[in-house]
């Protein structure tokens, strides 16, 4: 599993920069290498989701690294600036695309029988009781460090909106199981085709305030930024958008 | 025994290799685990295909004093096989991730296998001999006539080529919702345990329908789990210690006697942060990926991403020793944290007391002398095939200008990994192994 190259951006490999064209330029700010390894872990964590059995290890320790990264971005300011860049409705699209399919990953480790994902979560020694009364921290939470864990291994546990989205959701994961592998990677192809680009989706979730589905990629709202995560029929509507897109696919 | 000799350094030299020599590595045959026996006369490697492959030790040969016996295939089983967990939908992989071998109580031997769910005793015996004569069947097992039988006769045991059985005996399983990463046998040899990613369990040997959470470490809040269990092994003399490790670099000492869930450390084993060192790839390289006692149990060791420590049980605050094992890697953290290799899990192991050996990328591996303080770095490849001819140490070059012989940190080859080393328990014979691999090297006799 290996995500493609950072070139260049990376903190590291910086004798590599001199004597090239690209080290004629600057060397990458702090900042910029920093949001790099934030795209870097976002994309792993949800790389992580389509495995058959992600490594719990790795999880924790790329989780714990985006949670570092926030606190310090929080702490120096740097969040509120991304808040203040707009979008178009096209990146919102993909962003949604990546939302869904991180979505239907764990919608199947609610419990349908389809091969291919797993949930940490369902201790077979029963304590499922216990565990239902946890829930998943909704939009409206602002603690960034706090809510990202919650995509990454707490699959257990719906949603409030969780229920109108069922059946569509359904649909797009039959549609994407009846995929080769091959296009099933191309959909994530799409999604990392550059880290620039990860950083417009990422502006772009900010922006909307609509966008409360996918728990991972709300943990980087501004905590100006309250996220309403009920506005059922819009979603709705934006799914049958995205299930056209797949489908078409 | 290295030191006892007057502090000489080992000679290493090559004496087998074992596996397949394509460049193409089938996936089956990676190599997952490697470990000796307790008189180190058979040597077991399970790998990702659910096999276990004992090698047996031949014995000396007096003529030829130059070198040790050699090592062959005494018996290879399938011990797992994949599965699918219907409740969850996921498959089980196969892979054996531990092996652990009984000491010998009778002719056949035993060892613990484990994959990610399910630990298996497995019982390897010799059959050498088959009973002939019956009375009411032919020799090819087919009944004869019972009016044909005229006279009794007793039947008499007589040889037959050699076999060797794997059979299994009990198998330990539902007893993990997470993957099992360690399993470790008990000083009163009874008792065992095994460890995932948040528990702990403690099974006694004849008992498969039942086991005891010893560590458990799952928030009641799954979105609060920040930290995992790594490793755990229990203390080679004190039959209720036992030490286990955790992502964030701790380890912590716990007693059984002091309560039924040992939730709270007897002590808790963490160095301190290096400020001048930090990154946000501290916590990962901080992990630790295996834990190991020295013989006595004084000392243990630790594996993390670019050392290797060594820590007094006594003192909690910091390690005794610290050995680099590749710290030209710093600089490239990003870059392995990229391709996912600062995720790699390096096993390290002792030869007892003063000399350890852990496992590095290009298929170099290293070894540290506690005495001297001196170490080394060397190769395992087909093209060092001589037998007894001495390994050539290698060196990396960090930065600068290259010297010959030297090899770049940039012309290392990072998908040849060294994860898994073993040392004889009595004599100076290691075992490494490469991806698909079993390399064995001896010191050099006089």
């Amino acid at each position: 599993m290996f995500v493609r190259g950072l070139k260049r951006k990376c903190f590291d490999g910086e004798e590599d920069i001199e004597g090239t064209l690209a080290g004629i330029k600057a060397i990458p700010s702090y900042n910029l290498q920093r949001q790099s390894l934030l795209d870097m872990s976002l994309v792993k964590l949800q790389l992580c989701h389509m495995l058959v059995e992600p490594n719990l290890c790795r999880s924790v320790l790329i989780a714990n690294t985006v949670r570092q990264i926030q606190e310090e971005m929080t702490q120096d300011g740097t969040w509120q600036m991304i808040n203040t860049q707009s979008t178009g409705q096209a990146s919102l699209d993909r962003l949604v695309s990546t939302d869904i399919l991180c979505r239907s990953s764990r919608e199947q480790a609610e419990g349908k029988h389809v091969p291919g994902y797993g949930t940490f979560n369902k201790d077979f020694e029963g304590d499922q009781g216990q565990d239902s009364s946890e829930t998943m921290s909704t939009a409206s939470s602002v603690q960034a460090p706090r809510n990202l864990p919650s995509n990454v291994w707490e699959m257990e546990n719906p949603q409030e909106n969780k229920g109108n989205f069922q059946k569509s959701l359904d649909q797009i994961f039959e549609t994407l199981e009846n995929k080769s592998p091959n296009s099933v990677e191309d959909l994530f192809s799409e999604v990392d085709n550059s880290y620039y680009d990860l950083d417009t989706m990422l502006t772009g979730m900010m922006s909307n305030t609509k966008m409360g589905h996918c728990d991972g990629l709300e943990t980087f709202s501004s905590p100006t930024n309250t996220a309403s995560n009920s506005n059922c029929k819009s979603d709705l509507n934006e799914l049958d958008h995205i299930v056209e897109i797949l489908v078409e696919s | 025994f290295l030191g006892a000799g007057g502090g000489n350094d080992i000679q290493w030299c090559f004496s087998q290799v074992k596996g397949a020599v394509d460049d193409d590595v089938a996936e089956a045959d990676i190599i997952s685990t490697v470990e000796f026996n307790h008189s180190g006369e058979l040597l077991a490697t399970g790998d990702k295909g659910g096999r276990v492959v004992i090698f047996q030790q031949e014995q000396e040969n007096k003529t030829q004093s130059h070198s040790r016996g050699e090592y062959n295939v005494y018996s290879t089983f399938q011990s797992h096989e994949p599965e699918f967990d219907y409740l969850k939908s996921l498959e089980i992989e196969e892979k054996i991730n531990k092996i652990r071998w009984l000491p010998q109580k009778n002719a056949a031997q035993f060892l613990l296998s484990t994959n990610d769910k399910t630990i298996k005793l497995w019982k390897i015996s010799e059959r050498d001999k088959r009973p002939e004569g019956y009375n009411l069947k032919e020799e090819d097992g087919r009944y004869r006539d019972p009016t044909t039988v005229t006279t009794l006769r007793v039947p008499v045991f007589r040889p037959m080529d050699l076999m060797v059985e794997a059979s299994p005996r009990r198998i330990f399983a539902n007893a993990h919702t997470y993957h099992i990463n360690s399993i470790s046998i008990n000083s009163d040899y009874e008792t065992y345990l095994s460890a995932d990613d948040l528990r702990i369990n403690l099974w006694h040997l004849e008992i498969t329908d039942r086991s005891f959470n010893i560590v458990d470490i799952k928030p009641a809040n799954m979105e609060e789990l920040t930290e995992v269990i790594t490793a755990a092994e229990f203390h080679p003399n004190s039959c209720s210690t036992f030490v286990y490790s955790s992502s964030k670099g701790t380890i912590r000492l716990c007693d059984m006697r002091a309560s039924a869930l040992c939730d709270r450390h007897s002590k808790l084993f963490e160095e301190p942060e290096d400020p001048s060192n930090r990154s946000f790839f501290s916590e990962i390289i901080s992990s630790i990926s295996d834990v190991k006692f020295s013989h006595s149990g004084r000392y243990m060791m630790t594996r993390d991403y670019l050392s290797v420590k060594i820590w007094d049980l006594n003192m909690e605050n910091r390690p005794v020793e610290t050995y680099q094992v590749h710290e030209y890697l710093r600089s490239k953290l990003c870059s392995l944290y990229e391709n996912d290799c600062i995720f790699d899990k390096f096993e390290c192991c002792w030869n007892g007391l003063d000399i350890v050996m852990t496992g590095s990328y290009n298929n170099f591996f290293r070894m540290f002398d506690r005495n001297t303080k001196r170490d080394i770095t060397l190769e395992a490849s087909r093209e060092n095939n001589k037998p007894r001819t001495v390994l050539k140490p290698r060196k990396v070059c960090a930065s600068g200008k290259r010297k010959k012989d030297e090899i770049s940190v940039d012309s290392l080859d990072f998908n040849k990994k060294i994860l898994h080393t073993a040392w004889h328990p009595k004599e100076n014979i290691i075992a490494v192994a490469t991806t698909n691999n079993l390399y064995i090297f001896q010191d050099k006799m006089n």
